[in-house]
């Protein structure tokens, strides 16, 4: 299929192929299992968007839960300042689903308005100063947040409404992926591949690197803030302590043992590693031991990653192999 | 004389305090090669830099078809019908040789005429056509440079930067290169070219500068330099 029509069709199908399998997921998942799924689906959206940054682009960004604190805060302001708004004619259920919808939208907004602000000056240069400025940027936020009053301070919002379930957060997931994917296959998409591969060269070309770094990071910055405003309205409580930089690393961690630049990578990343601090609570004191240790091994043994910067396609029979999207290293 | 395609004026180029350029003066007109040659350190790459806007001239006029592109972002030189075979050749080693083509006409959105250009890039070195769904890392140094001068082909330019085309290449490459070279002059495209390879690049161009510790001190065509005694014994080892 070519052209604009099969274009949108791919971008809308696997929207419409998701939607009743979640129904159904979430019909049969006890309550327990689908606060796992949320949690997965949350490290999905966010390792996928900063592979964008990290793994598209080649720029380190270890900031990324700063933007997930401002879309999380924003979507609570939202949907706190709107709970007893009734969209007129529509039932309670409906009508919340449209605040929520709107909550989700705003925090997406504000946090690629942090992206842009960020982006910007920092954009310009080139090597590890992104990594320091975003660094420092996620300490701003947070510290920012601590000492406001309406943002609640130290001990946050709490009392959100439950509106995060299976649904929204799988969907929020084919959203990130559907992004991810079509962004790597456009012609602009080979733009920020280049820029990672080298820069001047990129330039060379004609690609306007700075630019094309500011809207890589601004769409990652978005994506963020979803990932964090389905979180809090799953766990009904937003905290600074939420956002620290620990939270990027997990995220940073999850894009780099998935592979640099491959989607799937990261979406296997972030669930194995979902999965594995989940089913460590037991261990208690020794979880991070334990889990530190898991990564030493893995990037022993895979040191680009699970997948390296293929798709999980690559490694499938040849008579299944589609055009890997960037292949690298 | 032809129309000036690409013309510097008293262009001045600092890295740092150090400085590079002091005042260089010199002209592309439409169609020709025009040759760079000099030492190592004589500032030939610093004044492609400033040409296609990696660097910042400190002073000086650079004008491109009348109209000044000192100062502006190198992509946008690009836009304007500048391209250039960045130094050290500027291969995105990972990505194939067919994907390193495409993005040379990044900015281009006419699809058939982009898929005549591959054809023809191809046809202008056969070795592409063979190798190109390989990824380019595994090239080797002479098949790289074409690499790298096709794709600044694939922008369509008005005037293409080649910057030390033969540096690093097997003889019978070199050769391949310099022949190319002329091929894409005569479908139109004019060119300045910076090599230490003096002999080979006078005998191409049309016209050429000598460029020493960042002055120019001898021009003329190159068949003129060629027979020029302080040229042979400076460039040509006589």
């Amino acid at each position: 299929m070519t052209g604009r029509a099969g274009l949108v069709l791919r971008s809308i199908a696997p929207f419409v192929a998701a939607l009743p399998v979640l129904w159904l997921v979430q019909g049969v998942l006890p309550s327990y299992h689908s606060f796992v799924f949320i949690n997965i689906a949350v490290n999905v959206i966010l390792a996928v968007s900063l592979n964008v940054v990290n793994g598209f682009t080649g720029q380190f960004s270890i900031g990324h839960a700063a933007f997930m604190a401002v879309g999380a805060y924003t979507a609570a302001l939202v949907t706190t300042g709107m709970e007893t708004f009734q969209v007129m004619g529509l039932p309670p259920v409906a009508s919340d689903a449209v605040v929520f919808f709107v909550a989700l939208v705003a925090g997406m907004a504000m946090a690629s308005l942090a992206g842009l602000l960020v982006g910007i000056p920092s954009l310009r240069l080139r090597g590890d100063y992104l990594a320091i400025v975003t660094l420092g940027f996620g300490e701003i936020i947070r510290v920012i947040i601590e000492n406001t009053r309406v943002l609640g301070q130290a001990t946050g919002i709490s009392g959100l409404p439950a509106y995060t379930n299976v649904v929204w957060a799988g969907m929020g997931v084919v959203a990130t992926v559907v992004m991810a994917r079509r962004l790597l296959l456009s012609t602009q998409g080979r733009a920020l591949l280049a820029i990672r591969e080298d820069e001047v060269a990129a330039e060379a070309m004609g690609v306007d690197t700075v630019g094309w770094k500011v809207r890589a990071f601004v769409i990652s910055a978005a994506f963020a803030g979803l990932a964090g405003a389905l979180l809090v309205h799953k766990i009904q409580l937003v905290t600074p302590r939420m956002f620290t930089f620990v939270k990027s690393m997990e995220v940073v961690v999850m894009v780099v043992l998935g592979g640099m630049g491959s989607i799937t990578g990261s979406i296997v990343a972030a669930t194995l590693l979902t999965v594995a601090l989940e089913s460590l609570q037991a261990a208690d004191q020794y979880r991070m031991v334990i889990f530190s240790m898991l990564l030493i091994v893995l990037m022993l043994t895979r040191p680009s990653g699970i997948f390296g910067t293929r798709e999980i396609w690559d490694a499938m029979p040849r008579w299944t192999r589609r055009r890997p999207g960037g292949r690298a290293t | 004389m032809s129309e000036t395609l690409l013309s510097i004026r008293d262009l001045v180029v600092h890295y740092g305090v150090i400085r590079a350029l002091s005042g260089i003066s010199l002209e592309v007109p439409r169609g020709k090669i025009v040759a760079l040659i000099g030492a190592n350190g004589a500032g030939k790459s610093t004044t492609l830099r400033a040409i296609s806007g990696l660097l910042r001239p400190t002073s000086g006029a650079i004008e491109f078809q009348g109209r000044s592109i000192a100062g502006i972002p190198s992509h946008a030189i690009v836009a304007k019908g500048v391209a250039q075979a960045p130094e050290g050749r500027g291969i995105f080693l990972n990505l194939t040789v067919k994907e390193n083509l495409d993005l040379g006409a990044y900015l281009r959105r006419d699809r058939s005429g982009i898929d005549a250009d591959r054809e023809r890039a191809y046809a202008l070195f056969p070795i592409l056509k063979e190798r190109s769904a390989q990824v380019s890392g595994t090239l080797s140094g002479g098949e790289q440079q074409m690499l790298a001068v096709a794709r600044a082909l694939m922008s369509r330019p008005t005037l293409l930067l080649l910057d030390e085309p033969s540096l690093g290449l097997a003889p019978q490459f070199v050769d391949r290169i310099f022949q190319v070279i002329q091929e894409i002059n005569e479908a139109g495209v004019s060119l300045l070219l910076v090599e230490q390879n003096a002999n080979m690049a006078l005998q191409v161009s049309h016209h050429a500068y000598v460029l020493e510790t960042g002055a120019i001190v001898m021009q003329g065509s190159g068949a003129e330099l060629l027979a020029s005694p302080d040229v042979r014994k400076a460039y040509l080892g006589e």
